[in-house]
């Protein structure tokens, strides 16, 4: 089966810095995949270039096959990659549900003249798009604070609005830029749980960049570790714990320094 | 955004205001109820809400900062006056005038959207410096054209600007860039003030957005100037210049950004302090920049800055009463 994702070497240099030099790496479709690697590695780039904010320098980005490279974010984001972000990126002075409807105005069809009118199609969109997104919100447990203001939420709220925003695009492949970012250990734990019942309930694809190893560890089908811009280790979760590049690109060279 | 109101109307009382509205200015034309000095000024009422609302989606809703709404006035003042005093000045004004004012808006929205344009490269201060020069060039670009009188002005267009004509254009505006705010475009127009990148990230085509906004903006912008050339009868380029614009900019500002009840609050107090301010003379431009100021420290998003009055919102936005059982 052809993978959902491809990386073909891509490149990513901004002036005189390299950020991803030759990278590749596929996702297969249901899998949840893991990019691990140390600060600075390019992980993020990766995420940036693979929805469409960074075009690369070179090499392609193929997805269901086909080349999405250099498309526009939201073309690609239309085409069903969605993304939450390391820093959350809500639109804080909008209420929740304003965040969810906004991915979700992505599937309404109906002309903006036709909007300004309200000719009957548009109307009848919109309270469609609410009763979804309202929905959507009940399942993942936000269903309370429909209409309270994004940036009121609490944090740990705030990542999870971030997830059904992204899933109100009804997207194939998810990509969660270090969804366990600012949590302990009892929280992970619950992450884990919350994202075996995303991929379960929406049979969604995951891509996910996490610098927590017990989560990366236990959850990933297959991990992608990268150092300097570049692939160093791919495989399963025993297969990165053993490797000795990996070791070395976490841990530092033994006698390196001498 | 936040509710001032949790309530909307009882169904068809809006309506019917708005009726009663209309009804009220075709009374005051038939039968003149009011002198013609409050006339004036309740169609100079009208104008100032259409500029107040229409440059607010640009600056309120999405973000940026036009500073060149007057430029668009120009071109919609200018292109009806040719439209009902040299092309079609044989026709009756009830046909011919609503013509000329969709001319003129037509002219600003397309102009407006070649503005558009340059926003998608560009935004914040140097989107206002590029709209800063389009007000200019517009200005002098007039100034040179002499079929329309170059720098003596434009003389002898009808006085086509009934305070009727005025009511139901505003109220043609009101509702329909209401509309436009509460559906799929003026979320994107949102989200591109929010945050442009998540935005984009979530399938909102940003540049859409932008034109769209743009062009509506500028269109009614047009509108007004059409109106406001039917109702002086005289247009001369340096009236559309950086201080007609920031007097709109003030009723913005001061009735508060992303609002339309903002939008018509601060139009109207605008335009009564600047009537009420008149005997000041040259003063007057010292008080009301001072209270610009002073708004600006204390409440920087207006009066009603992102809140709007419940009658305005659509009543699919509320929570449905059936919910919490």
């Amino acid at each position: 089966m052809k993978p959902l994702l491809e990386v073909r070497n891509v490149t990513m240099r901004f002036g005189g810095l390299l950020a991803l030099s030759d990278l590749s790496f596929d996702v297969a479709a249901g899998h949840a995949h893991g990019i691990i690697g140390p600060n600075g590695a390019g992980k993020t780039t990766a995420f940036n270039v693979i929805t469409g904010i960074y075009a690369p320098t070179q090499g392609d980005v193929l997805f269901h096959g086909e080349s999405v490279a250099g498309c526009r974010p939201s073309a690609i984001a239309h085409r069903g990659i969605a993304r939450t972000f390391q820093n959350i990126r809500l639109f804080r002075d909008l209420t929740v549900l304003d965040n969810v409807r906004i991915a979700r105005d992505a599937h309404a069809r109906y002309s903006w003249p036709g909007a300004m009118i309200q000719l009957p199609r548009a109307r009848q969109t919109e309270k469609e798009t609410i009763a979804h997104c309202t929905d959507l919100l009940e399942k993942f447990g936000l269903g309370s604070e429909v209409y309270e203001r994004a940036g009121d939420l609490s944090y740990g709220s705030q990542r999870r609005l971030e997830i059904v925003r992204a899933m109100a695009l009804q997207p194939s492949l998810l990509l969660l830029d270090e969804p366990a970012a600012g949590m302990n250990s009892a929280e992970t734990l619950k992450l884990v749980e919350f994202l075996r019942w995303l991929r379960e309930h929406f049979s969604v694809t995951l891509l996910l960049i996490e610098h927590h190893m017990q989560l990366v560890m236990t959850f990933c089908d297959r991990i992608t570790v990268l150092d300097f811009g570049k692939t160093i280790a791919e495989g399963t979760a025993d297969e990165i714990r053993k490797d000795p590049k990996v070791i070395e690109a976490y841990l530092g060279q033994e006698d390196s320094h001498e | 955004m936040m509710r001032w109101l949790q309530h909307p109307p009882p169904r068809g009382v809006l309506l019917a205001l708005v009726a009663a509205g209309l009804a009220t200015c075709f009374a005051i034309e038939r039968f003149g109820l009011v002198d013609d000095y409050v006339r004036f000024v309740l169609i100079t009422l009208g104008i100032n809400i259409i500029l107040c609302v229409s440059l607010n989606l640009v600056n309120g809703w999405m973000g940026e900062f036009s500073v060149g709404h007057a430029g668009f006035m120009a071109l919609g003042a200018y292109l009806s006056a040719c439209i009902s005093v040299k092309w079609l000045s044989w026709g009756d004004p009830l046909w011919m005038f609503p013509l000329a004012v969709v001319g003129g808006g037509l002219i600003a929205g397309a102009v407006g959207f070649l503005l558009g344009l340059l926003s998608f490269k560009t935004r914040g201060d140097y989107l206002a410096i590029i709209t800063l020069a389009f007000l200019m060039i517009v200005k002098s670009g007039i100034e040179n054209i002499s079929y329309v009188g170059g720098p003596r002005g434009f003389l002898g267009i009808g006085n086509h600007t009934t305070l009727l004509w005025t009511a139901v254009w505003t109220v043609l505006t009101l509702w329909t860039i209401r509309n436009l705010v509460y559906s799929r475009f003026g979320r994107g127009i949102v989200a591109v003030r929010e945050d442009e990148i998540a935005a984009n990230a979530m399938g909102v085509d940003t540049r859409k957005s932008k034109l769209t906004a743009f062009v509506v903006s500028s269109f009614f912008g047009g509108v007004a100037g059409a109106l406001f050339a039917h109702q002086l009868q005289f247009i001369n380029p340096s009236v559309f210049d950086l201080v007609k614009s920031t007097e709109i900019l003030v009723m913005v500002y001061l009735g508060g950004i992303g609002s339309l009840a903002g939008s018509i609050l601060g139009a109207t107090a605008f335009t009564f302090l600047s009537q009420a301010l008149q005997p000041l003379g040259t003063w007057r431009m010292v008080i009301l920049p001072l209270i610009l100021v002073l708004l600006m420290i204390f409440r920087p998003r207006g009066i009603m800055g992102m809140r709007e009055f419940a009658w305005f919102i659509p009543r699919r936005e509320f929570p449905k009463k059936e919910d919490k059982k």
